[in-house]
């Protein structure tokens, strides 16, 4: 297979103007990714299933990503006109951005004809909150049906184009997506006693008479 | 054999998802006009033949089905957010319980995916261990799902009790090794918990050398009968195209005709050494799904033959190799195994951190379900319970 | 010709059905409560906490206190919480102890890995499993003092294991008795060779550290 750099030039010329660029990664498993912009990610997608050398016509997996918003502390370097004749007078200033948060949807490609994978494609969205729209990639690989409808009920992704997109392991009548970051479980789950402060804190809370302390007996 | 148009049983086109994506039509899931006298059964979730608590919801012309939506979940615990909250170690006896009949593959994919993402050697000696607890699972899984498929197409009893005879002497094999029948918990990141004793492993050796015996028992009860002929063949066809486009795999993509076993095709640990064949079907119905489990069973007693045969010495576990407070570089890997039931695969992504950011689980069971409605339109509703029984899901996995 | 696989099929079950009358290698049923079954040595369910003896087992409990396993425990069964003061160990070494050591049986999911990351040797597993309780609390989150099993009962459930272990520590121990008295002498050394009048200074201390360690536990005796 063409490495990932022929692969994101042969992209890019087939489609230009889309925004393709390749994400590093750290680990010794080198499977480096694609993260390709939402408006020509099913354009990409079909090319990769079709094209005769990659032939990836089984998307594996898919999974979502929670990047939250955080903060970004940054030193910003400023110079001003030192003493005349001197050197510049440099101050250090620490200032904290809002980094906003996004959610990635990562796509792991294998083709099953030639035998070679993983092609790893990502898509963001543009914001946690109200821009959480992609295209769904279900037309292009069946496989991705469950696991885009998944994505949607986990991470709270709307894949636009699934034909079925509905929560799938978690109830329909449930709010909220339990895997991004943020999400803080109900507290009335069936009270697990383990003597840990916050469970205890918390079933105190909920059940005053089950949680009456001594419920953990310690040795004398 | 043809499916009913879907025009005639007076339902619109029920579900069709070409292949082209720019055409796309959005399938329609309501009945059109007219179709008055249709019923729509919940089958499950406690029932015995959805292996699990699971819930078809069917809708039946006739005795025929016109519609069908897997619903599943109630065994949901997110585990993928556990494995967020937990060590990279804690998280193997999690991995235990997902496809809770198959510990011994489901760490091995686990401990795959976190040594690729820190670039963790194998042991020699570990990367046998490993081989032969896989095949040993393989045959476990394979011979209870002849078994259960065998009661969902209602020869009650027999299979499954021979199946089960079967299985214990694996489970007693297992359980002296880890500890524990089901959730072994055996594998480390680099090599395995335990290392297997002389003793061990010629009891493995004389299963081994049985096991033969006992498939052409079971395959003399079972292959060539003439009602299980009749009750599987034909039932629930699977086109190879749709197949893979799916993301089906394991035995369930083999029997359709499509030769793909990781084994061979990433190579994972030591396989290439191995001499072995992949069986694959033809027509992708019940039956070939069966039969090419029977054969993948021979062909693991093969590998597991040379594997006992050239077992090397040597430690089984790096004592350098950390455990406790991996902290993998930032970064990502994927890692995926032939299991039993398909391709299992973790998705791991590390901040640098003691536990991942992300820990996702690539479930066979699960993506195998994907199919279950197509491959049932147009059957009865017995036919619905082979067909799923011949997926091979276990709930554990699918709901994670 | 139809009917054949049938046939065949029947033959299977006839021989099978048989078999299980005469041999013995057929034979499944065990009479489970009248006939304990025999475990492999490796069955493992849930931890105990090994004390050097068994009549005092608070005593000598091996456990330090590390809180290492409270950590590590996957779903968080393991409860510690540290002594104030610190009581001689099984070698007299002063050590912290667990004031407060309690598992939820209920919770723990028997994974071993405590015993994997104990550094003490002090958390092994056991392999009671008739543990059926009607209270959820009083009956399955325990506290040390039932916890508390002594080496012996180890020894007998996991003897291969329990042997390596006591062997390690002893090593262990004779290896810090050795340094100590390498310290020791390496300390006594450049006195020794000091002017006399050095040796009778008042402020000379005791001479070594290792009067204190005892010599080598005895091997445990077998219940
Ligand atoms: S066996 Fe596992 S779950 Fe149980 S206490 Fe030990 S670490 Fe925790
Ligand atoms: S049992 Fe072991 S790991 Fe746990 S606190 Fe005691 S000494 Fe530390």
């Amino acid at each position: 297979m063409e490495t990932p750099e022929a692969l994101r030039d042969r992209l890019l010329a087939r489609f230009p103007g889309a925004s393709i660029e390749l994400v590093p990664n750290g680990s010794p498993s080198a499977q480096v990714s694609f993260r390709i912009g939402p408006a020509a990610l099913r354009e990409v997608a079909c090319f990769l299933r079709d094209d005769a050398e990659l032939a990836l016509d089984q998307c594996s997996n898919v999974t979502g990503l929670d990047v939250p918003d955080r903060e970004v502390v940054e030193t910003v370097k400023e110079s001003q006109p030192g003493a005349p004749g001197g050197p510049p007078v440099v101050t250090e200033r620490k200032q904290t951005r809002l980094q906003p948060g996004h959610l990635e949807v990562v796509y792991h490609l294998y083709s099953v004809a030639r035998r070679q994978g993983p092609v790893i494609l990502r898509a963001r969205t543009g914001n946690r909150t109200d821009a959480v729209t992609l295209p769904s990639l279900t037309p292009v690989w069946r496989s991705c049906e469950f696991q885009e409808r998944e994505v949607f009920d986990l991470f709270g992704v709307v894949f636009e184009g699934h034909p079925d997109l509905r929560r799938i392991l978690m109830w329909d009548a449930f709010v909220g997506h339990p895997m991004r970051k943020d999400y803080v479980e109900p507290d009335d789950y069936e009270w697990e006693p383990t003597p840990h402060g916050d469970v205890l804190a918390k079933a105190r809370r909920h059940y005053p008479s089950a949680a009456a302390p001594g419920a953990v007996q310690p040795s004398p | 054999m043809m499916l009913p148009d879907p025009a005639a049983t007076g339902l619109a086109r029920v579900r069709k998802i070409e292949g082209d994506a720019l055409g796309l039509r959005t399938p329609a899931f309501a009945p059109t006009e007219g179709a008055g006298d249709l019923l729509e059964v919940s089958l499950g979730p406690h029932h015995p033949s959805t292996h699990g608590v699971f819930r078809m919801d069917v809708v039946l012309d006739g005795e025929r089905i016109v519609r069908l939506k897997p619903v599943f979940g109630y065994l949901h615990r997110n585990h993928e957010k556990l494995g967020e909250a937990t060590s990279y170690l804690g998280s193997m006896p999690y991995t235990d319980r997902l496809d809770y009949l198959n510990s011994m593959t489901n760490n091995w994919a686990y401990a795959l995916a976190v040594e690729k993402l820190a670039g963790i050697p194998v042991t020699e000696r570990a990367e046998y261990v490993r081989v032969v607890l896989a095949e040993l699972s393989r045959l476990l899984n394979h011979t209870c799902l002849a078994g259960f498929l065998m009661q969902d197409c209602g020869c009650s009893g027999t299979p499954l009790m021979y199946a089960f005879r079967e299985r214990e002497k694996i489970l007693d094999l297992f359980e002296s090794l880890s500890g524990s029948r089901m959730m072994c918990n055996v594998q480390r990141f680099g090599g395995c918990r335990v290392d297997p004793s002389a003793e061990w492993l010629a009891a493995t050796r004389r299963l081994v050398d049985g096991y033969g015996a006992f498939l052409d028992e079971f395959e003399a009860l079972l292959s060539g009968n003439e009602i299980v002929m009749a009750r599987t063949q034909g039932v629930g066809r699977l086109p190879a195209a749709l197949a893979v486009n799916a993301g089906i795999t394991g035995p369930m993509l083999r029997a359709s005709g499509v030769g793909h076993d990781l084994r061979k095709v990433d190579g994972y640990g030591v396989y290439p050494r191995f001499n072995f064949r992949v069986p694959i079907g033809r027509d992708g119905d019940v039956y070939d799904r069966y039969m090419v489990r029977m054969l993948e069973m021979r062909e693991s007693i093969a590998i597991l033959d040379q594997a006992l045969r050239d077992l090397p010495g040597g430690p089984i576990l790096d004592p350098k190799a950390k455990q406790r407070g991996l902290r993998p570089k930032a970064g990502e890997a994927y890692g995926r195994i032939e299991g039993p039931k398909g391709e299992i695969g973790f998705f791991l992504v590390s901040d640098g951190t003691g536990n991942p950011t992300r820990y996702r689980v690539r479930a066979p069971s699960f993506v195998n379900l994907t199919v279950l409605e197509d491959l049932c339109l147009g059957h009865t509703v017995a036919d619905a319970v082979i067909i799923l029984g011949s997926i091979d899901i276990v709930l554990g996995e699918v709901d994670r | 010709m139809l009917g054949k696989g049938l046939l065949q099929g029947l033959a299977v079950t006839a021989k099978n059905l048989v078999g299980s009358y005469h041999d013995p290698a057929r034979y499944v049923t065990q009479e489970y409560p009248e006939v304990p079954p025999k475990l492999p040595e490796a069955y493992r369910n849930f931890p105990f906490l090994v004390s050097e003896t068994a009549d005092d087992p608070m005593g000598t409990l091996r456990c330090v206190a590390c809180q290492i396993c409270e950590k590590e425990c996957p779903p968080q069964c393991i409860y510690i919480e540290k002594s104030k003061d610190k009581k001689p160990d099984a070698t007299g070494k002063p050590q912290i102890y667990p004031a407060v050591f309690a598992i939820d049986t209920a919770v723990c999911m028997s994974c071993q890995i405590c015993v994997e990351v104990c550094p003490f040797d002090a958390i092994k597993m056991d392999q009671e499993f008739a543990i059926a309780a009607t209270d959820r609390f009083g009956g399955l989150l325990l506290n040390r003092e039932q916890l508390a099993k002594p080496n012996a009962y180890y020894h007998q459930i996991h003897p291969t294991e329990a042997a390596e272990v006591d062997a390690r520590l002893a090593a262990e121990r004779r290896a810090a008795e050795e340094k100590a008295r390498l310290a020791a002498a390496a300390k006594a050394a450049p006195k020794a060779a000091a002017p006399a009048s050095a040796a009778m200074s008042p402020t000379r201390t005791a001479p070594a550290p290792t009067a204190a360690v005892p010599p080598p536990a005895p091997p445990p005796s077998s219940p």
